[in-house]
């Protein structure tokens, strides 16, 4: 019953928003997303005391092809739930004050979007899982086309249509599951126990791989990324980077690792290495970039680079690091985008070199700037720190050399944050920067929000690792040739 | 070596008290500050550091050589094959770096109240100085590597900050940057030594790792590349070659920011940590070797730096360096207890030195060009004396703290390696007379500014002065924490580390103690060095009244060394330059002309097949049934040939 309400709340209240119009729309937006984040408070202390049971759904659905719907939510997937409806209603938040014509349709999107990814991260049927993935696309495809920058209609059609490339590729793959599992179905417990040769899995490999790549994204499959995040509104790239790029990223967990294990055998080797070069790659991007929405979006990447990079490790610690860095990563990513938004609302560009001098106008929004921006270059006592050391830890055990090479993002994150944070922040005021009055109520209630978790999670992240600890155990088992 | 630990609770909670009462005035300052007096920030600033040396001096009075105390807050990250507890443990170690830490700290933050009274950030400073204290305790406190590199790069975080704290000044937000990416740089070698350690120990806990290094003395290499990974942390921590360029830029910061975290505490971390690490260290002979050679280059380079430098601050700094240098060469030596006296007294005169060349700026308004100051020691008189003693405790004037320290550096170096003992001699010479050449431009002779600021030139408030008094103090008679023997005395300090460094003497060469005749003559020579480099730089800058010319006007050698060898030059040069172009060619060429139009290229592809196709669909049913006759005729033609 939990996991339905947990799943349909968010269809319902994008609904409810839709009709209520578009003075409302963002007041009720606001309030339904607390009663979710609310109800999944509720399920973290039901998970705590009584472990995943409570949430296990299983009925049947199609007959043939077999196709059910089973629902579970065993660590990895409440805290990727817990980490959805968590950012939406800071998301909604940071959209209030702001002009956003057609509201109503806006704020339904939003929630739309809630109620795909938190199917994505509950469906145990690789079938009504793709169905979730797929669903995902298009609210976001719609935002980013209707409330997007100036040349959002070539740009988001290339973004749509690339990852809908990718996930065509694993539509293929499922169906070849389906059909080398003697049960004939889609159910991942079968998916786990499939004998499939080698050779096989190579195939399947790349179907599943490219899908996910592209969606993380890895370097070279990144190109639409930068572009789109430049282009869509505020809250489509806070959905696109905070949450969206998770869903490939628990993908490779959940999906690939443990369902082709040969496959990942055979070419973890070259994916880990895609990652590592995609993080340096990214980072040394970021360096020259000159509009803040395009460095983030390298930056980024080279951090999802390094949490794949810590999921190819194929090992306990890099697995963790990976949830933890998902989630300090969505928190600090959204905070981050939100900065940008703050700057753009009251300037008007987001250009680095027209910038300067904000902390002389605005020293609150100045601070929480920087303690998002800490966490984001991963210094301790922040989330950030917590993943990276155990990312790397993860990485340095499958080979110290990657592990080196990986860890120039230290070194790296901290030249491109601190310059553009100088050039932006720091200084005399920049031609560009007329007035900035200091932060409004609800963007300092959203910041204030991320800034307490950055520090929280830094500090304690004992039970995030606790959560997560008997799932990826068990995906680790399975992935791992014996 | 036996441990004794203590449980009294008592003590366990004063050990919390430290780090929280700085941490206190953080959030006080930093979130109330707006609420209260604009002066009160000072007071709170102060009076939590106070408090915090009160909790050290009990501690102090109850851990003796052989105690620890620990104390485990909460476990950390812990779970398959990690135990990280976020804990500290108190042994004498920590002890006496917590006492210099909140004790200058407090001297500092107290001097502070006078020196920036006229900022704008005045709150703001003492919010950051204050979480600049707390983090350098949780270095010093921290019972395993992880807690000590929160703190590593906590403090890191408050160097950049307080660098840049006059932030509307772009080249002081350059030299912040440069000082956090320096860092970072030598933090990366850190953290690969934790993975190391971790995965060989499955813990970071400094006493769990001291009893367990023994245990892998056969693996030579992995001790050796564990032990220069570390010491990649401590030369970017602690500015030595070739990662020191960023401590002279560092001097963009608040004079204060410069004793407290650029002379005295901060940057002598990375002393700490190998100490700290003494037992691993000791095993590796490269490692300590490395460390030698480092050390000893190091503290000349900067030394023949500090002939030619102008800026007051600027010629301390590279005297830090090279003190720093020298407090490597006696870890390199094995002469851990040696470098921490010299990091303690160090820490007097060299924060003294600071706290004076800001009181000097502070009477100048702002002038740090030592060509346009002397004549000083009429004006500023407590400066003046207090200047002048710090640096004949720098120069190693005999019994002065420095002479003690310095010299027990030098007697080990010539029991191990008489070349070491030549280099450092010829290194202390040199720090003696750019001190005194610093002091006579300075303080003798008559002012070379106009007659309008020195018309304004006064000596600082109490806030400023007593913290120069009691520092003054303790570099003259800091030497008492150890006394070579040949004063019939007890070096007390190796006593009450013997615990501490315990560990690593099986591991260590231990060549003859000198004869007591031949450490009077060692310390003699280097007492009679030192003043007659001081009667030198008094012939040269007082008797003929030289002046440091102009910087144009240089040529050949003294160019070189007044541009400080253009090493920021060659770096700007050969690694940033080439990393911005990398980073035009990745974002500019690799990024869209390739990887983007392969994308875009398969796109095109469909487009232009769909396009092709599509004129095949003609709607003619004449063309369809031509076409259908020529794929039968096709196939069948194909059929025939196989």
């Amino acid at each position: 019953m939990m996991t339905l309400l947990l799943l349909f709340i968010p269809l319902v209240s994008a609904i409810i928003v839709y009709l209520a119009g578009q003075k409302l729309a963002s007041k009720v937006a606001l309030s339904l997303a607390v009663v979710e984040l609310v109800l999944s408070g509720v399920a973290l202390s039901v998970y705590l005391k009584e472990g995943p049971e409570p949430f296990y759904i299983f009925h049947d659905w199609i007959a043939s092809p077999k196709i059910s719907f089973h629902l579970a939510l065993d660590g990895l997937s409440l805290l990727l739930v817990l980490l959805t409806n968590l950012l939406t209603p800071i998301i909604i938040l940071s959209a209030f004050r702001r002009l956003i014509p057609n509201a109503k349709s806006y704020f339904a999107l939003i929630l739309m979007m809630q109620f795909a990814l938190v199917g994505v991260f509950m469906a145990m049927d690789g079938l009504l899982y793709y169905i979730f993935w797929e669903l995902a696309l298009i609210p976001i495809y719609f935002i980013a086309l209707r409330w997007g920058g100036p040349n959002r209609v070539p740009i988001t059609l290339k973004f749509f249509i690339y990852t809908l490339a990718g996930s065509l590729l694993m539509l293929f793959g499922f169906i070849m599951l389906y059909w080398y599992n003697p049960q004939q179905s889609f159910d991942i417990r079968e998916l786990y126990e499939l004998a499939i040769s080698g050779s096989n899995q190579s195939w399947l490999f790349w179907m599943f791989f490219l899908a996910f790549a592209i969606k993380i994204p890895i370097v070279p499959f990144h190109t639409w990324q930068a572009d789109t995040y430049r282009e869509a509104p505020t809250q489509g790239t806070m959905l696109l980077s905070g949450i969206m790029l998770k869903m490939g990223l628990y993908s490779l967990l959940r999906w690939l690792l443990p369902v082709l294990p040969l496959g990942v055998a055979q070419w973890g080797p070259l994916a880990i290495t895609l990652c590592v070069v995609g993080i340096v790659y990214a980072s040394i991007i970021a360096i020259k970039q000159n509009n803040i929405k395009n460095l983030l979006a390298y930056s980024s990447l080279a951090h999802v680079g390094l949490i794949s990079a810590g999921i190819f490790a194929m090992n306990l610690h890099g697995f963790q690091g990976s949830v933890v860095q998902m989630l300090a990563h969505g928190i600090n990513v959204v905070g981050l985008f939100y900065c940008a938004d703050i700057i753009f609302n009251r300037t008007n560009t987001l250009s680095i070199d027209g910038l300067g001098g904000i902390r002389n106008l605005a020293p609150k929004f100045t601070t929480m700037f920087m303690v998002i921006l800490l966490g984001s270059v991963a210094l301790p006592l922040t989330n950030g720190f917590i993943g990276e050391f155990l990312l790397l830890y993860g990485v340095y055990q499958y080979n110290v050399w990657l592990c080196v090479f990986a860890g120039l993002t230290i070194i790296l994150g901290a030249v491109y944050m601190l310059r553009m944070f100088k050039k932006v922040m720091l200084g005399n005021v920049g031609s560009g920067v007329q007035s900035f009055p200091d932060l409004h109520w609800n963007e300092f209630l959203a910041l204030g929000i991320i800034v307490v978790l950055v520090i929280v999670m830094g500090l304690y992240p004992k039970p995030v690792l606790d959560i997560a600890e008997p799932a990826l155990q068990l995906i680790l088992e399975k992935s791992i040739v014996q | 070596m036996t441990q004794n630990v203590l449980n009294d609770p008592t003590l366990l909670f004063l050990g919390l008290l430290i780090p929280l009462f700085p941490l206190l005035g953080f959030l006080v300052n930093g979130l109330l500050g707006k609420f209260l007096p604009k002066a009160s920030a000072g007071w709170i600033g102060s009076g939590v550091v106070l408090a915090s040396f009160l909790c050290v001096l009990c501690i102090f009075n109850a851990v003796s050589a052989q105690d620890v105390i620990r104390i485990d807050v909460f476990d950390w990250i812990v779970f398959s094959g990690i135990d990280i507890s976020f804990g500290f443990s108190i042994d004498p170690l920590t002890v006496i770096m917590m006492l210099v830490v909140t004790g200058v700290g407090f001297l500092i933050h107290l001097y502070s109240i006078g020196y920036m009274h006229d900022d704008d950030g005045f709150g703001r400073f003492f919010t950051y100085l204050n979480l600049f204290i707390f983090f350098m305790l949780l270095l010093v406190m921290g019972s395993n590597y992880l807690m000590m590199f929160i703190g590593w790069e906590g403090v890191g975080l408050c160097s950049y900050l307080l660098i840049g704290f006059w932030f509307k000044k772009d080249a002081y937000n350059d030299a912040a940057q440069k000082a956090f990416v320096m860092n970072r740089i030598g933090d990366l070698g850190f953290l690969i030594a934790m993975f190391f350690l971790l995965f060989q120990f499955g813990t970071l806990d400094f006493a769990a790792i001291e009893k367990l290094v023994p245990g892998i003395t056969s693996h030579q290499g992995l001790i050796t590349t564990i032990a220069l990974l570390l010491f990649i942390g401590a030369i970017g921590k602690s500015a030595q070659l070739p990662l020191y360029t960023w401590l002279p830029d560092a001097m963009a910061g608040p004079t204060p920011v410069s004793a407290l975290i650029h002379a005295a505490t901060m940057v002598t971390a990375g002393i700490y940590m190998i100490v700290r690490s003494n037992v691993l260290f000791a095993m590796s002979s490269v490692a300590l070797q490395v460390i030698l050679a480092i050390g000893v280059v190091t503290s000349v380079f900067a030394a023949i730096i500090g002939l030619k430098q102008n800026d007051i601050k600027k010629v301390l700094a590279y005297s830090t360096v090279s003190q720093l240098g020298l407090m490597f060469v006696a870890l390199g030596l094995g002469a851990f207890t040696s470098g921490i006296f010299h990091l303690v007294t160090h820490a007097f005169f060299k924060a003294l030195l600071f706290l004076g060349a800001g009181s000097v700026i502070h009477a100048l308004h702002g002038e740090q060009d030592i060509r346009n100051m002397g004549g000083l020691k009429k004006l500023i008189p407590i400066t003046y004396i207090t200047f002048l003693l710090a640096s004949l405790a720098i120069s190693g004037f005999p019994l002065l703290s420095g002479f003690f320290s310095k010299d027990e550096i030098l007697a080990h170096a010539f029991q191990q390696n008489i070349l070491i003992w030549i280099i450092l001699s010829i290194s202390s010479l040199l720090t003696a007379f750019y001190m005194f050449r610093l002091v006579y431009l300075t303080f003798h002779n008559s002012f070379r500014g106009t007659d309008e600021t020195k018309h304004h030139i006064h000596e600082s408030p109490w806030t400023m002065t007593v913290p120069l008094v009691i520092l003054c103090a303790l570099s003259v008679v800091g030497g008492v924490l150890g006394l070579p023997a040949v004063f019939h005395a007890q070096h007390w300090l190796a006593g009450y580390l013997s615990n501490v460094t315990a560990g690593s003497l099986p591991y260590l060469h231990h060549p003859e103690h000198l004869s007591h005749s031949l450490e009077i003559i060692l310390m003699s020579i280097a007492g009679a060095g030192a003043i007659l480099m001081i009667l030198f730089a008094r012939h040269q800058y007082v008797t003929k009244k030289q002046l440091p010319p102009s910087d144009v006007s240089l040529t050949g050698f003294e160019k070189l060394v007044a541009n400080k060898f253009y090493v920021d030059e060659l770096y700007e040069r050969f690694i940033s330059q080439p990393v911005f172009k990398l980073s035009d060619a990745f974002g500019g060429f690799v990024d869209k002309q390739i990887v983007d139009r392969l994308v875009n290229g398969v796109g095109t592809l469909v487009d232009m097949s769909g396009k092709t196709l599509r004129l095949f669909q003609t709607g003619s049913t004449g063309f369809y049934v031509f076409a259908m006759v020529l794929g039968m005729i096709v196939l069948f033609i194909i059929r025939l040939l196989i």
